[in-house]
């Protein structure tokens, strides 16, 4: 179908000269197989820093992996595609049936969470270029209280929680607007964004990888699925002697210390805690469910339908005088108010029942932290929390028995273990 | 440890297989061929933010025209100020702050107008006086050359018109031309 548009000036008609009109350039898109190689690389470096890591055991090795994603995913592919915003393809495409993912973007969401469920979170040691830049910025690392660490730690669920939300109702993908380090790798970017990037990586000179542990959307599914992982970071290349010497190394809070040392705390009042905690998951989520519900009509804000649906009735009723470049545009097109509003009103509705399972899920979240931390796991030895390690070979070198093994020269035991 | 490794073998597989799930029911709407941004230039209102929001420093997208809708005018309010001293090529007569749209003579009444596209910054000045008063011959479109394919459009999320949407890679272009596809 096409219609003829009139012109208000009549073509040209040459007769002096034989002159031909020119056609605008057409530069093309850039070949698909493109798309294909970052597969390719992001495949290989998985495996290549899985072997690094597990068989390996090179903190040098996966360095050097790192710092060529950075280069590779970050500055030449300028951050984008990256697995932590494609959850939002990901989960649109779920709920909008018109909505098609490109298979790179099923590759680059899928891939990584399959390598966590048996080597562990091998992407964030240094594939994933967000991770590897904070890594390299860590110089002075301090240890997060461990209370403070659990707390931010929930952080990053509520941000998957709202990402989802705002994937599956059409206000837009969170994560990549607000992608702290694709500014960087761009070199370019507001303001805002790029201080932002920049102080992440100042606090990262102090706290060990803050995006990747308190924020990052991707990590809490990484962490899943890692948690559960068939090969994991294992410290000692043998058995573990309770030597400590590991204890303080890890600049994530993932060692978890041997309980074999552990006071032992009273069964009934541990009985007692899980019970309470117990009865207050339902507590939670309910809670969670009807404030999300109450967020629902200030979240359906973002999405460009209310946002100009709101505007509009500020403009009729007068509150505001003047009118928006949005807000012109639709008034000087064809559709009528009555069906914007439609569409409003049936969005906000969407966005309510969203955010409604978003609070939901945040209270589930809260619940099953507190629990977690409530029941005592027995672990004779000093081991890297699956979930929580990133995997960046840091502790090998504490371990006395892996220098041993590499033949270097062992330090003597600290006072406290010699006792 | 054997009842840990159990369990953690089963919930391995339960997280696979929740994973394939998901996977299947999404690969149904995968899409081996590729979709870019686009601008429909009919619906574009050149209100200017393509310049300042585009990722890029320099904004993928450019001015470019359908010379077959062009009228060819000495007077052009695409290239011209209004009001302006004189008809000729001097800078301050001139509306395109980067001089990137040229002006040649080719015959007694027609000039021809094109776009240097290394100087173009996508402000569209140009359009906006050659859409308000002349043919509407000069748009903009996305260069695919320059267009990173952001998972988010940045320009999109900003346009007041939403005139820029994902269209297919194997037409990845939407001049205007005298036949306007409805």
């Amino acid at each position: 179908m096409s219609q003829a548009v009139a012109p208000r000036f009549p073509p040209p008609e040459f007769t002096e000269t034989s002159h031909v009109l020119p056609v605008p350039t057409a530069p093309g898109v850039p070949a698909v197989w493109f798309q294909y190689l970052d597969v390719a690389v992001l495949i290989a470096a998985l495996v290549f820093v899985s072997w690094l890591l597990l068989r390996r055991r090179s903190r040098a090795g996966v360095v050097a992996t790192g710092i060529f994603s950075i280069l590779y995913f970050g500055f030449w592919k300028k951050g984008c595609i990256c697995s932590i915003g494609s959850i939002q393809n990901i989960a649109q495409a779920l709920s909008d049936s018109s909505f098609g993912v490109p298979l790179t973007v099923l590759f680059f969401g899928f891939t990584p969470l399959i390598f966590a469920l048996f080597f562990g979170r091998v992407f964030c040691a240094a594939v994933c270029p967000h991770g590897a830049l904070q890594d390299l910025v860590l110089l002075k690392p301090i240890k997060v209280p461990a209370w403070l660490d659990h707390s931010l730690r929930m952080l990053a669920w509520i941000y998957l929680g709202l990402a989802v939300v705002f994937a599956v109702t059409g206000g837009g993908f969170i994560i990549c607007q607000y992608d702290p380090f694709v500014p960087l790798f761009r070199l370019s970017g507001s303001l805002t964004m790029v201080l932002l990037g920049v102080s992440l990586l100042v606090v990262g000179i102090f706290v060990g990888r803050p995006y990747c542990r308190f924020l990052c959307p991707y990590g809490v599914l990484l962490g899943l699925a890692s948690s559960v992982s068939k090969w994991r970071v294992r410290i000692t290349p043998d058995t573990c002697t309770q030597c400590r010497l590991c204890e303080e190394s890890c600049p994530f809070g993932a060692i978890e210390k041997s309980t074999v040392e552990a006071p032992v705390r009273p069964q009934a009042t541990d009985q007692r805690r899980l019970l309470l905690l117990l009865v207050l998951l339902p507590i939670l989520i309910a809670t969670g469910a009807g404030l999300g519900g109450m967020a629902g009509g200030a979240l359906a804000r973002k999405h460009r339908v209310v946002n100009l649906a709101e505007r509009l009735q500020l403009e009729n009723t007068g509150v505001v005088p003047d009118t928006t470049d949005a807000s012109a545009t639709f008034r000087a097109g064809t559709r009528s108010l009555e069906s914007l509003d439609a569409e409003a009103r049936a969005l906000r509705h969407r966005y309510t029942v969203a955010a409604r399972w978003c609070g939901a899920w945040i209270g589930l979240v809260v619940g099953l932290k507190l629990l977690s931390l409530a029941i005592l796991r027995k672990r004779p030895d000093y081991e890297a929390n699956q979930s929580r390690c990133l995997g960046c070979a840091r502790c090998y070198r504490y371990c006395p028995q892996e220098l041993q093994r590499l033949g270097l020269p062992v330090p003597a035991p600290p006072a406290t273990a010699v006792e | 440890m054997n009842r840990r490794h159990f369990l953690s073998g089963g919930l391995r597989g339960s997280l696979l297989l929740a994973l394939g799930s998901v996977l299947g029911a999404v690969t149904g709407r995968a899409k081996a061929r590729t979709t870019v941004w686009q601008i429909d230039p009919w619906q574009c209102t050149a209100c200017g933010r393509c310049a300042t929001e585009c990722v890029l420093e320099l904004s993928a997208v450019k001015c470019v025209h359908s010379f077959d809708m062009c009228g060819y005018c000495q007077l052009c309010t695409g290239y011209f100020e209004p009001d302006p001293n004189r008809l000729n090529t001097a800078a301050e007569n001139q509306l395109c702050p980067t001089g990137a749209l040229q002006r040649s003579f080719i015959e007694e009444p027609y000039y021809e107008y094109t776009i240097n596209e290394p100087l173009c910054v996508g402000c569209a000045k140009c359009v906006k006086g050659c859409t308000m008063f002349g043919n509407g011959s000069l748009h903009l479109q996305i260069r695919q050359d320059r267009c990173l394919n952001c998972n988010e459009c940045a320009i999109a999320r900003a346009c007041p018109a939403d005139a820029i949407h994902r269209v297919s890679a194997l037409q990845p272009y939407q001049f205007k031309s005298r036949e306007r596809k409805t």
